[in-house]
């Protein structure tokens, strides 16, 4: 397979540049040029106007998935407890279903988990498959992927949405190649467009480190499938819980399953957990040691939050990893984030910018993070910090 | 970790190595908010080292060979020269045009048609993802693939007993524990299996100086397979072979109101207050401050 571009034609234009997704095209002496990143993907063909360029590429059939029907969310449980994320997809489900005029649908899988079903009801589920086996009380790849890969032949959904939890990574590559579709992980967003004949979803993630945003699209297999972090979407209630329940009872060999449970040793994280909160004050590279992370804290704890940090913290060695903001931590959307001394890097925006208000102070005025920032203060944060601690306090009110 | 402790036993494992760009030094062009490719320097994907390291280990403990499988362009056979240096036995490169542009689903056949081609194999070891993608389907999917046990997340190998060749009815267990989010997981997991490894597992050694020279010379036992070599069609590997496509890339822009609160730090702290009084948020009640 290969790109031409006919010199003569080019006007240097640059709409090829812009389409490829690759950066397989460069401009040199005015006009376009293929380098060695180029994938043959033929985007550009199509957007040339002056029909300069020309491939030997035979364009890939869409294969018809009319059959293809229902947005599914995958309910993730253990010991009998819903994860969140599984509800907060279903609040995007029922977006994505709407958008489609399609259905949503629950998969529950599991040992006695009849008494779940109401709160998946509740929070958007139309239909409900319930898969109830003992070889499925605890999670166990094999066994789960395999039901899972049942009820996608038989059902024939087309789209599947799988929390990014550790269990929902360990599950969803397997379930995505044993049904052949493919599988965007960590979307950040979710969306049908509408424009192209075939609705199909729009799945946009983080690439690169979160340095970029990539825009991915599933056109020859079904179902649709991606991963969401917990706390990306978020949950709604709807008032119709007249949810149809179907009963699945699979067949499942324990010689098949591969693997055995030895132990779950519960950790249980010190302190809250950050995705929770409706405050977060955070903290970076400005903040002097830990002392300067008393007084962040103190100032979460006369708002009611938690304290979080930037991962350069983290590797200081100050505080832990479950604290860390960012794409290689956690995803937050308080109601408010106050950033402390925090510059604002690609990676760290990447995890905050859900969040309700932003505010940020730093002494550098040209820091990032003040583009994100709904009000930014320039100035030093050891002053700044406490005049806030002192308004907030009761004392203070009085001086 | 502990052994069963008999003779030595033959153990073939195999390590997938992944060369990606240093993400955290890429810059953006400030004009056009593109990523600049030119000069971002290739290293071998952090979590991959901590694989490495695993299958040395064990290769010390029990005998056997380690085989260190990428993909990637000609220059990636620097990720295998690296692994060779760190002590694996030889390298095998899959090198094609055809596997240009593939998603996650096509990378993970082609790389298993390799591990295919390689006979038996005991053990598969794997970064948990890679820096690039972040994406952690590859593992998964090559077990899936090859019809393996797979254990993901792994912080720590507990114990590892090979398959006895004289009971071939009772296959070889590797017990692993298992890093999730409110706890650990002991798993055991029958043989052949793949695993993935996080940092947690262990500190990766540095290349032997020796070895790296000898490494980049002929005598390196480095190998390239093309589509043919491995017997897959050019149809479905590569983009070609890929569900997903990228459809465009963009710039995030979070961009807000930034508005610059100025004045005494009494001042800005007090405006602050009185617009988040003003807001919307359920907490403007907490924002009562004294009058400035």
């Amino acid at each position: 397979m290969t790109i031409w571009i006919d010199q003569d034609n080019c006007d240097g234009c640059k709409r090829c540049q812009r389409v490829c997704p690759y950066e397989g095209i460069e401009l040199m002496d005015g006009v376009a040029r293929v380098t060695d990143r180029c994938t043959s993907c033929g985007a550009c063909v199509e957007a040339c106007k002056n029909e300069a360029i020309t491939s030997d590429i035979t364009p890939r059939q869409v294969p018809d998935f009319s059959e293809h029907k229902g947005v599914w969310v995958f309910a993730e449980q253990t010991d009998g407890v819903l994860a969140a994320v599984g509800l907060e997809l279903l609040g995007k489900a029922r977006e994505l279903a709407r958008d489609l005029n399609e259905t949503v649908s629950a998969v529950l899988m599991g040992q006695d988990l009849a008494g779940l079903c109401d709160t998946l009801a509740v929070h958007g589920a139309d239909t409900i498959y319930l898969v109830e086996d003992p070889l499925l009380k605890a999670y166990r790849t094999i066994a789960h992927a395999s039901v899972m890969e049942t009820l996608i032949k038989k059902y024939r959904p087309s789209i599947l949405l799988i929390g990014a939890t550790a269990l929902g990574r360990d599950l969803a590559p397997r379930v995505s190649r044993r049904v052949g579709a493919g599988l965007t992980a960590d979307c950040t967003e979710l969306s049908i467009d509408m424009d192209e004949g075939s609705q199909i979803l729009w799945q946009t993630r983080p690439a690169f480190g979160g340095n970029i945003m990539a825009t991915i699209a599933n056109r020859y297999s079904r179902p649709q499938m991606a991963t969401v972090r917990p706390g990306v979407m978020e949950k709604t209630i709807v008032e119709n819980v007249n949810a149809e329940i179907i009963r699945i009872s699979p067949t499942l060999n324990e010689g098949d399953i591969k693997t055995r449970i030895l132990e779950r040793v519960k950790e249980l994280p010190k302190g809250t957990d950050i995705t929770q909160a409706n405050v977060i004050v955070a903290g970076g590279r400005g903040i002097k040691g830990k002392e300067g992370f008393e007084m962040l804290r103190e100032l979460a704890a006369l708002l009611g939050g938690e304290l979080a940090c930037t991962r350069l913290i983290v590797e200081q060695g100050i505080m832990a990893q479950r604290s860390q903001v960012g794409q290689t931590g956690k995803t937050v959307r308080p109601e408010i984030y106050i950033a402390c001394g925090i510059s604002g890097a690609i990676q760290h925006r990447a995890g905050m910018m859900g969040s309700r208000y932003i505010i940020a102070i730093n002494t550098d005025p040209k820091a990032p993070i003040f583009d994100v920032a709904n009000w930014g203060i320039v100035g030093d944060v050891h002053e700044i910090v406490p005049e806030m601690i002192a308004q907030l306090s009761p004392k203070g009110s009085l001086s | 970790m502990s052994l069963r402790k008999k003779e030595s036993f033959d153990m073939k494992l195999v390590v997938l190595v992944k060369q990606v760009p240093n993400t955290t030094r890429v810059k953006l062009d400030p004009k056009t908010g593109n990523l600049i490719r030119e000069g971002l320097e290739s290293i071998v994907n952090p979590d991959d080292l901590h694989a490495l390291e695993a299958a040395l280990g064990i290769k010390e403990a029990t005998g056997g060979t380690v085989t260190a499988i990428s993909m990637g362009p000609p220059q990636a056979v620097d990720a295998l020269t690296q692994a060779i240096g760190m002590g694996a036995d030889r390298g095998i490169l899959l090198c094609d045009r055809a596997f240009a542009g593939a998603d996650t689903w096509a990378t993970s056949l082609t790389l298993s048609h390799a591990i295919r081609k390689l006979g038996e194999v005991d053990l598969i070891i794997c970064g948990h993802q890679a820096i690039d993608g972040d994406t952690a389907q590859i593992g998964p999917q090559v077990a899936d693939w090859l019809g393996l046990a797979q254990a993901t997340y792994v912080k720590e190998i507990e114990h590892l007993t090979p398959a006895d060749p004289d009971k071939p009815e009772e296959p070889g267990e590797i017990i692993v524990k298992r890093r999730l989010e409110n706890g650990v997981e002991r798993l055991a997991c029958q043989l052949p299996a793949l695993v993935t490894v996080i940092k947690e597992l262990n500190q990766p050694r540095y290349a032997h100086m020796e070895r790296l020279i000898t490494a980049c010379t002929d005598k390196a036992d480095i190998r390239v397979w093309n589509a043919a070599d491995i017997g897959v069609n050019t149809c479905d590997v590569g983009l070609e072979g890929s569900n997903t496509h990228v459809i465009k890339t963009f710039t995030p822009n979070f961009k807000r109101q930034k508005e610059i609160l100025e004045g005494s730090k009494q001042e800005v702290v007090a405006q602050l207050f009185s617009r988040l009084k003003k807001s919307d948020t359920t907490l403007s009640g907490k924002f009562q401050g004294r009058p400035s």
